[in-house]
């Protein structure tokens, strides 16, 4: 299992990767924590020219506070979700799912740009960005724009961003009162893709939903939300009956492939059953 | 260490760990030699086709290729190898070959060679090999291989049963005619395969101008592969020299002859030069031996009071399109139905299997080879009975285990049992693991909507395996092993021995042995392994056997070179070796204790000055043993697992608590390294009862093949294992040490599987097929 | 095409000349003959070929070698001679925390950097820092009571400092 051979380039500026990109007529890769793309090389189930690495692209990193958002570097490193203080206030389902990714060693190295650019179905940060809203910063040669993270994942490892641009940074809209996030996942082993995840963020004002978001992960071909099952939540009390109509409404917000090692029937169980567990346990943020 | 004796039964820690904690382990994976080629192998995508176009021109041309191989050009170097044994009679297999010759059996199967100056040029060169194969049907499913109408596996097989046979006793008809209940259960238990972390490595070696063929390699046995490497490329035995370094993890899976390696050493005879083969862990997937792949029918007869009178099986394995070299894929098989019901007082049995040919990759002897399957079929009955009978699963065993004043005892299926201690290891597990107030813990926690199930199983293990085994069918197997001792000149000890180290700690328990006939202490003595130019011939690691015949020999060793010192020592003392012997690193008087004169004043004697020593006085320091077991044909071993399992009924996730064992190997040596085996022995086991599985789909491809896709076990998910003894000393050696390294996978599985049961109980589901995975505990729910 | 590069190894300036689809693991191995950092899986799913990077645990296998260039890497072979981890292979020798040794380099680069984050983990946290380091032969308990044993130690020690 080695890569096939392809040159290397360390961009200095997105600028800079995008015209050495374009120079390629789509036969490069850019490489962020490069922890989805080099074992597709070294299974030779991709084979770029070129690699364009874009770890000292100072764009590309940082995270601050912007006007009712929190920018967050699209080279921001998986484990500083699990520790920068202000991921854990402003962007807090980054934090919860961020143990849930892979390993100590991997979160050292992953990106979360490179997760959301990626867009595996099964990833935790895709969905935790679909539900609190977060928009995708998206740098092409014209210019910048930002895509909301609803109409940024399109279908399996697919997304809004075109050939040769790039995810400069993810905005995720700051808490608001009352904003309770829950997240969990069912996997077979620590650290493992899960079977079914779910990450909930809801807005609960003298008891009542005011606002509800729920993005489902491992469910289909990109990170879900639970239209219905919002809907089954908003304006009511969060409590049994509740959540109980929220689980019943999964079975027309989700429609999972078959597979002989995982049937739909068991995903849309696994959904039901975490959403229920995750709304009976929400956290209001810190 | 200050003391001399009474080593044996002490938890010396390795030497050898040492290496490893500083990052200087010594692998076949690291070895580098000069000029040295590097080969991969261009696979059959496909699960079985004909070969109908194979183009290697372009490869041949590619950047740093040096040579390209096919069936056409290599073949003829080796004498082909054909996996049947004479003590299984009818038994039929296909020869095999080093690459692939017009037709490919498994999608994996190996049919270019590359050879280039690194692996990343022969892997580059594997993509512009034009290979056109015509696809065929292939062979998936084992039922459906034996059925009319069925396409062969393989060209030349008459059917694709490879071997069938049927043990019964003969009152196994009345047993289940006068039975007062009858339990039944039909088993699948899936295939799985070792994932040894450092993968299969060679580097082969050949020196035209001498003809002498090195053969660094990771493998438990290398005597096998020098005989192996000698009859089939023709080579004389004295020129064919295998070394086995430090070997990262075995389990069995690398002492079977796999077409990569023989490709290897053919490679290298070709070309005189040093060609290395590191398997990916994608060709590990592919090409590594699989195990296990059984389907059970069985059922158990009663008398009234929950007595087991006969089991009754039906065991169909899967081995893949050929039955593996040398040892066959036939003993698995074998050892599942005649380990059924092994610990209990079973009158009448019957065990019927058929072993079945399937376009897969080979299975073939894993770690505790039959015994997982033939455990948990045996105690998943016992666990129903004892549901039917509304008997508790302790007072079932009790009932039914072997008492421990009745042996010599031989079971339904034919094995001897010289002595087991089933009933005080029972009893010993239900302290050890404080049954009662588990009962009453989950009990308490079912109120709560948590259920936790509670699983024993006792077993038998087969160890030291004598030359019944494999030598009676013709295979080249050795069942002896040989050490060398010899005292230096400065009073040290050194040791050469057969048996072979994978970090189960076999150098420190030789040893220890070695020391207490010596009267040094361990680290005095220095022993050398896996080197078939270096240490006598033998059988090596398999089957359990280190410390059993391994041990037995390093003794016989030592008490020879004991007593070629004491006679030694006498002549020079001038008085009768029969009061003297060794301790403290010296000849003592045996009366007094008094030190006479000190091994390295011995050394120094007869090394430089043997002129001093009376005329015809034999002053040899070294001694060689070798030792076969010549009483039982095999020392049998017993235990008793328990695991404590919780299984979220909602989702089918299953967490696991806590894992007992109690587990009597004899004699034990070293008490540190014995806990440790029987720990990773469960962790093995544990993982094909809940993780491990290779997957297949309808056409024969594997689909699961790489580490992130086929779950091991990893330490998160994995329990806690208490360990407790007992000692039942082998009459049958002086030592009395037994064997322990299939112990923990022998039964983890079956405790494991009745615990889950035991945790669905109130719920009416039960599981019978392993991995158990969610989707099967949520379809036995009824979730799905 | 090959291209130099200079990085830090075990505090070692190195300069070497590789292809750029070298990854990190295979120049440590081939090129500078640290075979301490083992090859499982080639995908980051086993843990053997763990190094540190500026400090924090990668693995080798993922990370290109041309990548690293200009920063620092340390391999068992540098932790080992620092004399860093001396209390936690002891640990590990004591309790016979590993058997064939393929996954130690891994292990005890996932040990040091959690007890140099965690000063005492628990059980459950120590199996969860190692869920990405895979082990054949142990069973994975005595691997975990070495560093659980360790983190102790060191703690007795801080006390008796204070």
């Amino acid at each position: 299992m080695k890569s096939p051979a392809f040159e290397y380039m360390r961009a200095e500026s997105v600028l800079d990767a995008m015209a050495a990109y374009a120079g390629m007529d789509g036969d490069a890769v850019y490489l962020a924590g490069g922890h989805s793309v080099m074992p597709a090389m070294a299974l030779r189930l991709q084979a770029p020219s070129l690699m364009i690495d874009l770890a000292n692209i100072e764009a590309l990193t940082g995270v601050s506070l912007q006007d009712g958002w929190l920018r967050i570097g699209a080279m921001t490193r998986h484990v500083q979700a699990m520790t920068n203080p202000l991921i854990a206030t402003h962007a807090p389902l980054f934090a919860a799912a961020a143990p849930f990714v892979a390993h100590p060693a991997i979160r050292n190295r992953g990106t979360l740009g490179g997760s959301l650019a990626h867009a595996d179905p099964a990833s935790e940060f895709p969905a935790a960005a679909v539900a609190m809203r977060a928009e995708l910063e998206i740098a092409s040669q014209t210019g910048t724009r930002r895509v909301p993270a609803d109409a940024f994942f399109r279908d399996i490892y697919e997304t809004a961003i075109e050939p040769g641009e790039i995810l400069q940074a993810i905005y995720v809209p700051n808490p608001v009162a009352g904003q309770m996030i829950g997240f969990d996942e069912i996997a077979r082993r620590r650290g493992d893709y899960a079977m079914v995840g779910v990450a909930v963020q809801v807005v609960s004002v003298e008891n009542t939903m005011t606002d509800v978001s729920i993005a489902l992960f491992s469910v289909g071909n990109k990170p879900t939300r639970a239209v219905g099952a919002q809907a089954a939540l908003i304006g009511r009390a969060l409590d049994g009956a509740s959540i109980s109509a929220a689980q019943a409404a999964l079975g027309d917000d989700l429609d999972p492939s078959d597979d002989p090692q995982f049937p739909a029937s068991m995903r849309v169980h696994l959904a039901r059953v975490l959403l229920g567990r995750v709304l009976a346990n929400l956290k209001a943020v810190a | 260490m200050t003391t001399s004796k009474g080593h044996i039964g002490q938890s010396h820690r390795r030497e050898n760990a040492l290496r490893h904690l500083a990052g200087r382990g010594r692998f076949v994976t690291d070895l580098v030699l000069p000029r040295m080629l590097h080969a991969a192998f261009v696979r059959s995508p496909m699960a079985k086709g004909k070969i109908v176009e194979l183009d290697v021109s372009d490869a041949a041309a590619a950047s740093g290729v040096v040579r390209v191989f096919t069936a056409e050009t290599l073949n003829d170097m080796c004498a082909p190898w054909t996996g049947v044994l004479d003590h299984f009679a009818g038994m039929q297999s296909g020869a095999q070959n080093l690459l692939a010759e017009k037709e490919v059996l498994w999608a994996g199967h190996p049919v270019v060679m590359i050879l280039a100056h690194s692996r990343a040029e022969a892997e580059d060169a594997c993509e512009l090999v034009m290979l056109d194969i015509e696809d065929e049907d292939a062979v998936v499913d084992g039922e459906a291989a034996l059925a009319g109408g069925s396409p062969l596996a393989a060209e030349g097989l008459d059917s694709n049963l490879c071997f069938q046979t049927v043990l019964k006793t003969p009152g196994l008809d009345e047993a289940f005619s006068s039975a007062a209940h009858v339990v039944e259960g039909n088993f699948t238990f899936g295939r799985h395969t070792a994932v040894s972390l450092e993968p299969r490595a060679i580097v082969a070696d050949f020196d035209p101008s001498t003809g002498q063929l090195n053969v660094h390699q990771g493998t438990q046995t290398p005597y096998q592969f020098q005989d192996v490497y000698s009859r089939h490329f023709g080579l004389p035995e004295g020129k064919v020299r295998v070394i086995a370094p430090d070997v990262g993890g075995s389990f069995g899976m690398k002492l079977h002859v796999y077409h990569e390696e023989m490709a290897t050493v053919a490679a290298s005879l070709k070309l005189g030069r040093p060609v290395r083969f590191v398997a990916d862990r994608l060709e590990s997937f592919l090409s590594d031996i699989h195990a296990r792949d059984h389907r059970v029918k069985a059922r158990m007869a009663l008398d009234s009071n929950g007595g087991i009178l006969a089991m009754d099986v039906d065991d169909m394995t899967q081995i893949g399109a050929f039955s593996s070299y040398p040892r066959t894929s036939v003993a698995e098989g074998n050892q599942v139905i005649r380990l059924m019901g092994a610990p209990y007082q079973m009158p009448d049995y019957r065990g019927r299997l058929s072993v079945v040919f399937q376009n897969k990759v080979q299975t073939s002897q894993y770690r505790a080879v039959g015994h997982p399957i033939a455990c948990a079929v045996t105690e998943a009955l016992v666990d129903l009975a004892a549901e039917e009978l509304g008997l508790d699963p302790f007072e079932m065993r009790q009932r039914n285990l072997v008492a421990d004043d009745a042996y010599p005892y031989v079971s339904a299926t034919g094995y001897q049992f010289e002595k087991l201690s089933h009933q005080a290891s029972l009893a010993k597990l239900r302290d050890l693991m404080g049954y009662d107030a588990l009962r009453q813990e989950q009990a308490t926690l079912r109120t709560q909507g948590i259920y936790r199930g509670i699983g024993i199983a006792p077993f038998v293990e087969i160890t030291n395996p004598g030359a019944t085994f494999y030598g009676v069918g013709g295979a080249r197997i050795s069942a002896q092993d040989g050490a060398v001792v010899r005292l230096t000149p400065a009073g040290d000890v050194y040791c050469a021995i057969s048996v072979t180290e994978q970090g189960q700690g076999t150098e420190t328990i030789i040893a220890q042995v070695i020391a207490d006939q010596l009267g040094v202490t361990p680290d005095q003595v220095k022993v050398s392994t896996g080197d078939t130019d270096t240490t006598p011939s033998g059988g090596a690691t398999w089957a359990c056997r280190g410390a059993g015949i391994g041990g037995e020999t390093a003794l016989r060793a030592g008490r020879k070179l004991q007593e070629q010192i004491l006679t030694l020592a006498a002549a020079i003392l001038q008085t009768d070796p029969t009061l003297l012997s060794l301790a403290n690193g010296a000849v003592v008087d045996t009366a007094t204790q008094h030190e006479r004169i000190t091994l390295a004043e011995i050394g120094r004697i007869a090394t430089y000055r043997p002129d001093t020593l009376p005329k015809g006085c034999d002053h040899s320091l070294t001694v060689a043993q070798h030792y076969a077991p010549t009483g039982y044909p095999f020392d049998f071993t017993n235990g008793i697992q328990a695991s404590y399992v919780e299984v979220d009924i909602e989702t089918g996730v299953t967490r696991l608590l806590k894992h007992w064992v109690v587990e009597d190997c004899g004699r034990i040596i070293n008490p540190l390294l014995v806990d440790e085996q029987i720990r990773g022995g469960v962790v093995q086991g544990l993982g094909p009862a809940f993780f491990e599985e290779c997957l297949y789909d309808d056409m024969g491809q594997m689909v699961n093949a790489s580490l992130a896709d086929y779950l091991v076990p990893m330490a998160g998910e994995m329990p806690d294992i208490e360990i407790a003894h007992i000692e039942t000393p082998t009459l049958d050696t002086i030592l009395g040490a037994k064997g322990v390294g299939e112990a923990g996978t022998a039964a983890a599985g079956a405790a494991a599987m009745n615990a889950v049961n035991d945790a669905l109980r109130p719920t009416g589901a039960r599981v019978s097929q392993t991995p158990m995975t969610p989707m099967r505990i949520l379809t036995a729910l009824g979730h799905l | 095409m090959k291209t130099d590069i200079n990085f830090t190894v075990n505090g070692e300036a190195v300069r070497e000349a590789i292809e750029p689809r070298t990854s990190l693991a295979d120049v440590l191995r081939d090129n500078l003959s640290l075979t301490g950092t083992h090859l499982g899986c080639e995908m980051g799913a086993c843990g053997a070929c763990l190094v540190l990077l500026d400090g924090a645990p990668v693995h080798a296998c993922l990370v290109l070698a041309v990548q690293v260039a200009g920063q620092k890497i340390e391999t068992i072979e540098g932790l080992n001679n620092s004399g860093l981890v001396a209390d936690l292979q002891e640990q590990f020798h004591d309790r016979n925390a590993l058997q064939c040794g393929f996954c130690t380099s891994g292990m005890l680069m996932s040990a040091h950097a959690l007890l140099s984050q965690n000063s005492m983990p628990s059980r459950p946290e120590i199996r969860d820092a190692l869920s990405g380091n895979y082990c054949r032969c142990t069973g994975y308990e005595a691997i975990v009571d070495a560093i659980s044993a360790t983190a102790e130690r060191r703690s007795k020690i801080v006390e008796g400092v204070q």
